[in-house]
C-alpha cells in the first residue's frame, strides 16, 4: 500500500470517492412525516438525522407512554434498517410495534432497567452507527446526558429518540429539565372520529411540538400510525379547538385542515425551559 | 474404480467381487466383460482420506501416535500403552473387533518397526512378532511386503528374487545401483536398521496463548498491556485457521495459586483483536489481582469458521441482511459484555393464543423468519403484566363496560370493540382448559384506549382486568 499514494490513477479515484461520500453525508434527507403541515412547520422539512429527539406524555400517562412509544416506532418504521430499543421494564409489547411497521426482524431490544444503563447503551449504539435509529426509555434526561447523546448521534448520523417515562412524582418533576434535544414532542390521546359501524375507528392523537430548534411550538390532531407507521390528517375535525391567530407566516390554509395552534402559556413555559 | 490416464482400473473390491476373481489394478472393461452385473463405483480419494483421518483419530484410544497410511492403512505406536488393554494380543483383538463391528474389513500385524507391522498386516494377518525377531519374521515374506513400488517388485521378480530373505543375501551396492536407494531404505527400515519415525496426526487442540511474567502484575495497566500482546497472537492463529471466536476464555493465575477467570462471548465469529480487546477490557475492572498475576492464558473456547470477507463501513442504514449482522455484531458484543448476553435480544413470534406468551426472545443476530404476529388482531403497545383488576360497570351483561375504574380514576367508555375470545391452552395444564378471556378495546371520553378482558361471563361472576394500554 505504501506505493499506492504515488499512483496518480489511484489517488484520483480516492479523491473522487471522498467527494462522493462527503456530498452524500451533507445531503442526508430528513425523516419526513409525510404530513404536509408538520413537515412544513419543521425547519428541516422533517426530523433531521443524527440528532436527538424527545417524546413524552403528560400526567399519569407517562408511566406507560403508550402513544409516545407508537409515535416513535412509527417514525422509525418509515426508515430502513435495524432499530436498537433500550427498554425500561418489560411491558413493551412487540406485536404492537410490528403492527405499525416495525417488524420483529427490525428491532433489537436491550433490557436496561435504569437510566444509568439506558443512556450508556444508547450512546454506545449511536457511536457505533449502522442503525436506523436508537430509542431509549428514560426518566431523567439532563443537559449533560442529552449533550452526550446528541454528540454521539452527530458522529454517526443515526437519529436518537428518547421516550420519557416516569413512575414517581420526583421523576415527573424533572420533566421540564432542559435538554439539547432538537425537538420535544408531547403525544396525548384525542377522541377518535365517529364511525358508521359500531366499534372503534382509527385512534387519534394530539401531537404537540413543545420545543423545536428554529421553529415555534405547535400542535396538531392526527390519526395514529397505520401499518406502515404513517400518520394521517383527520378528514374532519368536528371538535377542533378554536383556531387562534397563526404564528408562522404563510400559514393561510383553508379551514378544516389541521393548522398549528398557537402555543398556550403552558407550552410557552415548556419551550422556554 | 479409479483412472490412470485414459484407462479405467479397479481400485478396490469388496468380498463378493474378490471371490469372483476381481483384483485391484485390473482394467474395468475387462472385468465387466467377464462378469455380468458388476457394480462399478467411481473412487473418491478425498473422501477415503477424510474417512481414514477420522479413523486415525478414533485409534488415538490405543496409543498416542497414529499415522494415517493412505490409501487404506493406519500405523499405530502401541509401545507403552498395550498393557492398558491387557497385552498386545488383547489390544489387537479389541481394535479388530471394533473395526469389524463398524463395518471395516480390517487386518492387523504387530512388530518392532512400522515397516514390519505393515508387512505382517498384509501378508501374515493377525501375527505378533516378538521383540527382536523381526528379521526372521520377514524372511519368508514376498518382497512386495517391503512397501516397494510396483515396478521395483516386478524387476525383482524378473531376477528371481521373490522373498525378503533372497534380498538379504544379495550385495547391497549392486542392489542400490540396479533399483535405487529406496529398496535398501525400505529394507533397512523394516528390519529396524534405519529410523522410521511416524508422523503423528496432530489433533485439533484448543487454541490458546499464554504469557507468564517473571514479576507478578498488580496493576490493571500491566494486565491490559499483556492482553494487548496476547490477543493479536491469538487472532493471527485464528486467521491461519480461518476461524473466528464465539467465546474467549481468559484465565489469570494469581500468585497465591487462585485462578481468576472470565468468559467473553461474541454474537458473530470474530478475530478482530481490537474488538476482542474492548470486550475483555470491559471485564477487567471487576477482577481482584490480589498480590499479583503471574500468568495469563487466553483460550479460544468456541471457534467457528470465519472466511475472509470485505466488510463495508456501516454508516448508512441498509436493508437488513447478512452484511448488517456483521456490522452490528461488535455493538451487540459490547452491550452483551456490559449488561449480560441475555439482556440483548430480538422478539420473535411464538405461536400462542395467550397474548403474554406470543412473544419469545431470540439471540439478537439470529436469522428470523419473515413471520410476524397477525396484524388483524389489535394489540396494545404496553402490556400490563400481570393484569390489573378494574371495577367495571356493564349495563348489559356480556357487553363491554359502560365505565370502569382503574387506579382510583373512573373512565367513561365512549366506544368499544370486541369481544376477542381467547381460550386457555388446554394442552398445557388442566386449569387452562377452563380459562377464558373476552378481550375488549375500549376508548374513554378523552380518547385514551385500554385493553380490558373479563375472565368469565357475567353469569359466572366474571371479573374485569386491564391488560394493556393502546396509544
Amino acid at each position: 500500500m505504501a506505493h499506492a499514494g504515488h499512483n496518480p490513477v489511484l489517488s484520483d479515484l480516492r479523491r473522487r470517492v471522498l467527494a462522493l461520500e462527503q456530498s452524500r453525508r451533507a445531503a442526508r434527507p430528513p425523516l419526513e412525516f409525510g404530513l404536509e403541515p408538520i413537515d412544513r412547520h419543521l425547519p428541516w422539512g422533517g426530523l433531521p438525522l443524527g440528532t436527538l429527539h424527545e417524546c413524552l406524555e403528560s400526567g399519569v400517562e407517562s408511566e406507560h407512554a403508550a402513544a409516545a412509544t407508537l409515535f416513535t416506532a412509527g417514525i422509525l418504521a418509515r426508515r430502513r434498517g435495524t432499530v436498537l430499543w433500550c427498554l425500561r421494564g418489560r411491558d413493551l409489547f412487540a406485536p404492537a410495534l410490528a403492527a405499525v411497521g416495525l417488524g420483529p426482524d427490525r428491532v433489537i431490544y436491550v433490557e436496561t432497567w435504569k437510566d444509568g444503563e439506558v443512556l450508556p447503551a444508547m450512546e454506545e449504539a449511536l457511536r457505533h452507527g449502522g442503525l436506523a435509529g436508537v430509542v431509549g426509555e428514560v426518566a431523567r434526561l439532563g443537559l449533560t446526558a442529552s449533550r452526550r447523546l446528541q454528540l454521539a448521534a452527530e458522529s454517526s448520523g443515526v437519529p436518537a429518540f428518547v421516550v420519557r417515562r416516569w413512575r414517581s412524582d420526583s421523576e415527573r418533576a424533572a420533566a421540564d429539565e432542559p435538554s439539547v434535544a432538537f425537538t420535544r414532542w408531547r403525544i396525548s390521546a384525542a377522541p377518535s372520529g365517529a364511525t358508521s359501524a359500531p366499534g372503534l375507528g382509527r385512534a387519534r392523537w394530539r401531537v404537540e411540538l413543545l420545543r423545536c430548534r428554529g421553529a415555534e411550538a405547535a400542535s396538531w390532531i392526527v390519526e395514529a400510525c397505520d401499518a406502515e407507521g404513517r400518520l394521517a390528517l383527520p378528514a374532519l375535525l368536528p371538535d377542533r379547538p378554536h383556531p387562534q391567530e397563526s404564528r408562522s407566516p404563510g400559514d393561510a390554509r383553508p379551514l378544516g385542515e389541521a393548522r398549528p395552534l398557537g402555543a398556550g402559556g403552558q407550552l410557552r413555559r415548556a419551550a422556554a425551559g | 474404480m479409479c483412472r490412470d490416464g485414459a484407462r479405467r482400473l479397479v481400485a478396490a473390491v469388496d468380498e463378493a467381487a474378490w471371490t469372483l476373481g476381481v483384483r485391484p489394478g485390473q482394467p474395468v472393461a475387462q472385468v465387466q466383460a467377464s462378469i455380468a452385473g458388476l457394480a462399478v463405483v467411481e473412487a473418491v480419494p478425498e473422501e477415503d482420506a477424510a474417512e481414514l483421518a477420522g479413523l486415525a483419530r478414533w485409534c488415538g484410544r490405543y496409543g498416542p501416535v497414529v499415522q494415517p497410511d493412505p490409501p487404506a492403512g493406519l500405523l499405530l505406536d502401541v509401545e507403552g500403552s498395550s498393557h492398558l488393554f491387557g497385552g498386545e494380543a488383547a489390544l489387537m483383538a479389541d481394535a479388530l473387533r471394533r473395526l469389524r463391528l463398524a463395518g471395516f474389513a480390517a487386518e492387523a500385524g504387530l512388530a518392532d518397526t512400522p515397516g514390519a507391522a505393515w508387512a505382517l498386516a498384509r501378508y501374515r494377518p493377525g501375527q505378533i512378532v516378538a521383540r527382536g525377531r523381526t528379521g526372521k519374521a520377514l524372511a519368508g515374506l514376498p518382497v512386495a511386503a517391503l512397501r516397494l513400488p510396483a515396478d521395483t517388485v516386478r524387476g525383482l521378480q524378473l531376477l528371481g528374487i521373490d522373498r525378503v530373505e533372497d534380498l538379504a543375501r544379495l550385495p547391497r551396492p549392486d542392489l542400490a545401483r540396479r533399483f535405487g536407494r529406496e529398496l535398501l531404505d525400505r529394507h533397512d527400515r523394516a528390519l529396524g536398521r534405519a529410523a522410521d519415525p511416524l508422523s503423528p496426526l496432530v489433533p485439533d487442540t484448543v487454541l490458546q496463548v499464554r504469557l507468564a511474567f517473571p514479576e507478578p502484575l498488580t496493576h490493571l495497566a500491566g494486565i491490559e498491556a499483556a492482553l494487548a500482546r496476547l490477543l493479536p497472537q491469538l487472532c493471527r492463529e485464528l486467521d491461519r485457521r480461518r476461524g473466528g471466536l464465539r467465546r474467549l476464555d481468559a484465565v489469570l493465575r494469581r500468585v497465591d495459586g487462585q485462578p481468576l477467570g472470565f468468559r467473553v462471548g461474541t454474537a458473530a465469529p470474530s478475530r478482530d483483536a481490537a474488538h476482542l480487546g474492548r470486550l475483555v477490557a470491559e471485564r477487567l475492572p471487576g477482577l481482584d489481582p490480589g498480590f499479583g498475576i503471574d500468568e495469563i492464558v487466553l483460550a479460544a473456547g468456541r471457534v467457528e469458521p470465519l472466511p475472509e470477507r470485505q466488510i463495508a463501513a456501516g454508516d448508512l442504514a441498509g436493508p437488513a441482511g447478512d452484511g448488517e449482522a456483521v456490522a452490528l455484531a461488535p455493538l451487540v458484543d459490547r452491550l452483551a459484555v456490559r449488561l449480560g448476553a441475555s439482556r440483548i435480544f430480538r422478539a420473535a413470534p411464538v405461536e400462542s393464543r395467550i397474548p403474554e406468551r406470543s412473544v419469545g426472545r431470540v439471540a439478537p443476530l439470529a436469522p428470523l423468519g419473515t413471520g410476524s404476529w397477525p396484524t388483524v388482531l389489535p394489540r396494545p403497545s404496553r402490556l400490563i403484566e400481570p393484569p390489573e383488576r378494574v371495577t367495571a360497570m356493564a349495563v348489559v351483561p356480556d357487553e363491554p363496560p359502560a365505565s370502569f375504574t382503574w387506579r382510583g380514576v373512573r373512565h367513561v367508555v365512549r366506544a368499544a370493540d370486541g369481544p376477542e375470545r381467547v381460550r386457555g391452552e388446554w394442552w398445557r395444564a388442566d386449569a387452562e382448559a377452563e380459562s377464558l378471556r373476552d378481550y375488549y378495546r375500549v376508548e374513554d371520553t378523552a380518547g385514551r384506549r385500554f385493553w380490558l378482558f373479563r375472565d368469565a361471563s357475567m353469569a359466572e361472576n366474571g371479573q374485569w382486568w386491564l391488560h394493556g394500554r393502546f396509544a
